[in-house]
């Protein structure tokens, strides 16, 4: 029997996309491309204030709209309808009942409060026009902190505060760091709220099957799977009958790791009305509601030692979530609070946390999920307090890493990192960018009054989310695969990629094990009723625990078919090898390719007695830790004296994922996370008015990076494995974005610190900028 | 972003155009390139009951020479007026204008004459308008009227535009090369926080300077083009002296973009920099 030709090993290479090939093309099924017989559209007229009383709703005239099926309020549908989840539990939280649709008082922007279902989505967009609403506007929470002062208005009356939760995280002796300190230096930073973007807004199709009393939902979401978990609470259908599809998805950055009220809302209307209903956001609604990210102010004290020993962090966060609880709402500034030490050896750590509502959309998860945030605080912080002791930054950070023998290492703030080697990541980073000569033309350019600064972060994050103990709902991971009759191979993950690039890494990773070509391997994912179990895609943790999944299953099928060949060959079980591609007895010329293995395990007429037919395993992965990916970024800036322009000159990111299946993917993944990181530290910002409009509802106005406004990047790893993994794979989905934001404002505040400015919130837009160099030259020099 | 529905018109003549606008009266828009009035109606900010799509009056697609000056028709895009050799020999100022508007896409479909009669206070063209002297012509159901730039901007998204009037042709002189146009864009959208045109005679030291983004209309900078005829020469200092003088007289806008005074500040290190890139060429 002949073996198969080998193919070269994938693991490792740069391989382009599978998926590109039907997203170029045009050919790829997003859900709004779903088109049902009977399809019916929802729209959903929303509130076009921040907080009112909702004295009367009149659907009478859209009723009569031709075209028009039916128009439903929160009276009609609530009742059917269980409330939108939060999947958080903190021992003091309060929440407000978060209803599909507004009951008698609207409480943000953007709330629904009617739905038109209609024949096409021209007439139902018509019809929202023909509703009348009788609002009686009421006094408007718009600012976190102000919402926390005596004799401010509540958001939510029914719960007499406008507190939601309180957490406070405290390790180490707090006290003797503090006593233990030279100087404790202080700042107040702001984390603005974002709007994450992604392309493709949201959208779902929601088809009833009344004879089988089951549901179909196609949503636009980064979770199915968590969705049929949460789903039968709000609908009444059980999680067997449930069957949720994420198709192509672009883009989700997590605001689309939520069990949003449309989803609800639409499987609700198919069943009522029994026919399938399509509902489609635009880009303003998009914009408006779904979840926002960050929004974070805090103030934060650390304890210094005149060596530049930092010795223990304090802050006092108050975290702006909005009007309500979605899915992980709370949880997000607690992981800020997780990583508030970075990756350094701090003695301690305390972090009092303040969850406030107000009338705005809700915050959640959002590319880096309250990482993003620890690490701008940590690595500002790093900045000022070499400037304030008139140290370099470099050697302060290098000064308070976390050594490469100290692993696992438990931190201040209660987490155990499993491995790193931070000096080696700034190492790497600092000759990428020719340190010496980039310090050299910062003084040169200092000279002739050039305003250049240079910039670093040594970034640690916590990713592949996670142990089960420390998820709400299982943070382990499912894979399946299946060789089929033909020898080719299905296999199906329980993670759920949205332009991650699984279906090529996984097809490389099980390519290699099976010696089976990558033409040859399809993944599927995304469908409930396909891959059947999975905790999806956020939190960096799809390759690391959803590929060690597929991973275990490949043992498995191999063990599997090591008997079957035994058998076949007619030796015994202990002599037969396997090598990617064939089973063989060492030593003789009998061997057997996976081809006919295939075909005997599924024919079945010839088998082992008690040899189950067929040849498919599935695993459940439980990582015992997370991983601790890291890195360091370098960025070097020039400033625009007249205008507070910012102009990156040099950019360098040197990441440590762990080992990497496809190379392509890791660079896909920091590019875009820089390019986000870029928009926060230079361009974005969410605003909201003091009546609670929101003033940056479309791209006319709220400024996502384009093209043309990415830097080249300067990119390097270095690799230290995880140990919480077999592969020792990391994570690497939000490493850019955790690490660029500070590396860029530390930059611009080193440029503008011959002025004597120390800290600027972001984000740097040019005016921000300039008004610093304004305040800071208008003044007579400081002696 | 579904539009409130409309009738739709595409007429193949111009007089065709013009019975349809005289008819529908108010209830009609022009459409030319669609970039301005399609997404206002997405956004149901513009409800016309009927649209005139004057993109079927195949001859309103021209650029061409007439005399000392050049006339550019109706249909003519951004990305004609940016590939034209004409334009980039004789009036060099608007290839430089042309390729700073939107992107590929914009500038594959949207219209000089269109931008001019949506007159956004943020669009590039009206500088340039203003700077190069451009004879706007309108035709409407009693003829063909030539307004002056400087008269066509009459406020905020406002015009001389008469209901029933179209924008047929835009005139502009032919220059030297001492011109430029350098904008401070907006970053999500890309329209001119402050654009300042400039269009100048190095022999006798003078320029016309317009400016866009800055205030409710584009604007000639008058003080500043008064104060260069004083010095007589396009020097470092006329023009510092110059373009401190840009705002003069002129409220600027402010909105969560750009407050008043940064945007004022703009205008200025803009002029400056157009009149010194100006002075170079």
């Amino acid at each position: 029997m002949a073996a198969q030709a080998k193919p070269k090993p994938n693991v490792g290479k740069a391989i382009p996309r599978v998926e590109d090939e039907r997203l170029i093309k045009g050919v790829a099924t997003y859900v709004d491309d779903l088109k049902l017989p009977g399809l019916l559209h929802a729209a959903v007229l929303r509130s076009p204030y921040a907080h009112a009383k909702v004295k009367g709703i009149d659907t009478a005239e859209a009723k009569a709209l031709d075209g028009v099926v039916d128009v439903f309020v929160g009276a009609d549908v609530n009742k059917h309808c269980g409330v939108v989840p939060c999947c958080v539990e903190m021992p003091d939280l309060v929440q407000p009942k978060h209803t599909v649709l507004a009951g008698k008082r609207v409480y943000f922007v953007g709330h629904p409060v009617a739905v038109v279902v209609a024949q096409d989505r021209y007439i139902a967009r018509d019809a929202l026009d023909l509703i009348e609403v009788d609002y009686d506007p009421l006094d408007v929470v718009a600012d976190a902190e102000a919402a926390l002062e005596e004799g401010s208005a509540l958001t939510h009356p029914e719960l007499k505060t406008n507190v939601a939760f309180t957490w406070t995280l405290e390790n180490g002796d707090l006290t003797a760091a503090f006593d233990e300190a030279d100087r404790v230096i202080k700042q107040r930073m702001r984390h603005q709220r974002l709007t994450p973007s992604p392309i493709e807004p949201r959208g779902c199709v929601a088809s009833w099957h009344a004879g089988e009393g089951a549901m179909t939902l196609w949503t636009s979401t980064q979770i199915p799977h968590l969705v049929r978990t949460m789903l039968p609470d709000m609908i009444g259908v059980p999680e067997n009958k449930l069957r949720i599809v994420a198709p192509e998805v672009g883009g989700g950055f997590g605001a689309k790791l939520n069990l949003y009220a449309e989803e609800a809302l639409c499987c609700h209307l198919a069943k009522r009305l029994g026919a399938p209903v399509k509902w489609i956001e635009s880009r303003r609604e998009n914009a408006a509601t779904m979840t926002h990210g960050r929004d974070q102010v805090g103030e934060y004290e650390v304890a210094v030692k005149q060596d530049g020993t930092v010795l223990a962090i304090k802050s006092k966060t108050v975290a702006d979530i909005g009007s309500y609880l979605q899915l992980n709402t709370p949880a997000i500034p607690t992981l800020t609070g997780s990583m508030l030490t970075g990756c350094y050896n701090l003695k301690a750590v305390r972090m009092d946390l303040k969850g406030v509502y107000t009338h705005k959309m809700s915050t959640d998860a959002y590319r880096g999920a309250g990482r993003p945030e620890a690490t701008y605080t940590v690595e500002r912080l790093m900045d000022i307090v070499a400037y304030e002791l008139g140290l370099d930054p470099v050697a302060v950070r290098r000064k308070n890493f976390i050594q490469p023998d100290q692993f696992p290492f438990n931190t201040a703030c209660g987490l155990t990192y499993d491995s790193g080697d931070y000096d080696g990541a700034l190492r790497k980073a600092q000759q990428l960018a020719k340190w010496p000569q980039l310090l050299k033309q910062r003084e040169e350019s200092r000279k002739n009054g050039t305003l250049f600064g240079i910039g670093l972060s040594t970034y640690v994050e916590i990713c592949a989310l996670g142990p089960s103990s420390m998820m709400s709902a299982g943070g382990w991971e499912w894979g399946c695969v299946r060789m089929e009759i033909s020898g080719k191979v299905t296999v199906l993950t329980g993670v759920t990629p949205h332009g991650q690039g699984q279906e090529t890494s996984f097809s490389q990773l099980v390519s290699d094990k099976l010696g089976i070509p990558m033409k040859d391997i399809t993944v599927h994912s995304g469908d409930t009723a396909t891959a059947h179990y999975g905790r999806d895609t956020y939190g960096s943790r799809a390759t690391a625990l959803g590929g060690t999944a597929i991973l275990m299953s490949l043992d498995k099928i191999i063990a599997k078919a090591t008997t079957l060949a035994a058998h076949l060959l007619k030796v015994s079980r202990k002599k037969v090898q396997y090598e990617p591609g064939r089973f063989f007895v060492p030593g003789t010329d009998k061997s057997i390719s996976w081809n006919e293995l295939a075909m005997e395990a599924y024919v079945a007429k010839n088998i082992p007695r008690n040899f189950e037919p067929g040849l498919e395993a599935s695993s459940f992965f439980e990582p015992e830790n997370c991983t601790y990916p890291f890195g360091t970024h370098i960025v070097a800036v020039e400033i625009d004296r007249a205008t507070g322009e910012v102009k990156i000159v040099k950019y360098v990111a040197v990441d440590d994922c762990g080992p990497q299946i496809n190379p392509l993917l890791v660079e896909g993944q920091v590019q875009g996370g820089i390019a986000h990181s870029l928009g926060q530290a230079l361009w974005e910002k969410t605003v909201y008015d003091e009546y609670g409009q929101l003033l940056t509802g479309e791209f006319m106005d709220y400024a996502i990076a384009r093209a043309k406004d990415i830097p080249d990047y300067i990119l390097g790893h270095t690799v230290t494995p995880s140990p919480s993994n077999p592969m020792g794979i990391k994570g690497c989905g939000e490493a850019g974005t955790i690490g660029a934001t500070p590396a860029v404002a530390n930059a611009v505040i080193d440029a503008l610190s011959p002025l004597g400015v120390t800290h600027v919130d972001l984000p740097l837009t040019p005016e921000t900028v300039w008004k610093a160099i304004q305040q800071h030259t208008a003044q007579p020099a400081a002696a | 972003m579904i539009p409130v529905a409309f009738d739709y018109h595409r007429p193949g003549t111009l007089k065709e155009a013009l019975a349809l606008l005289a008819e529908h009266g108010e209830d009609a828009k022009v459409l030319s390139g669609g970039h301005s009035l399609v997404p206002a109606m997405k956004f149901r900010l513009a409800q016309p009951a009927v649209v005139v799509d004057i993109g079927g009056i195949g001859k309103l697609r021209y650029i061409r020479k007439v005399g000392s000056r050049i006339a550019i028709g109706a249909l003519a895009t951004h990305h004609d007026i940016e590939s034209s050799d004409l334009i980039a020999k004789e009036c060099p100022l608007l290839a430089e204008v042309a390729p700073q508007i939107g992107d590929v896409q914009v500038r594959n479909r949207g219209t000089l004459a269109g931008s001019l009669a949506h007159a956004d206070p943020a669009g590039d063209w009206p500088a340039a308008m203003l700077a190069l002297d451009a004879e706007i012509h309108l035709t409407g159901p009693a003829g063909k009227r030539r307004v002056k730039a400087v008269d066509f901007f009459v406020d905020l998204m406002e015009t001389a535009l008469q209901p029933g009037e179209i924008v047929t042709e835009i005139r502009v002189p032919a220059t030297g090369r001492s011109v430029a146009y350098v904008k401070f864009a907006q970053k999500a959208s890309g329209f001119a926080i402050a654009g300042v045109a400039v269009v100048a005679d190095k022999k006798k030291g003078t320029a016309k300077i317009g400016i866009t983004g800055v205030a409710a209309t584009a604007f000639r900078a008058t003080a500043s083009e008064a104060e260069l005829k004083k010095h007589k020469r396009l020097s470092k200092a006329a023009i510092k002296a110059a373009s401190a003088l840009a705002m003069e007289d002129v409220d600027p806008m402010g909105d969560i973009h750009a407050s008043e005074e940064y945007r004022a500040h703009l205008a200025r290190v803009y002029a400056q920099r157009a009149l010194e890139l100006a002075a170079k060429r």
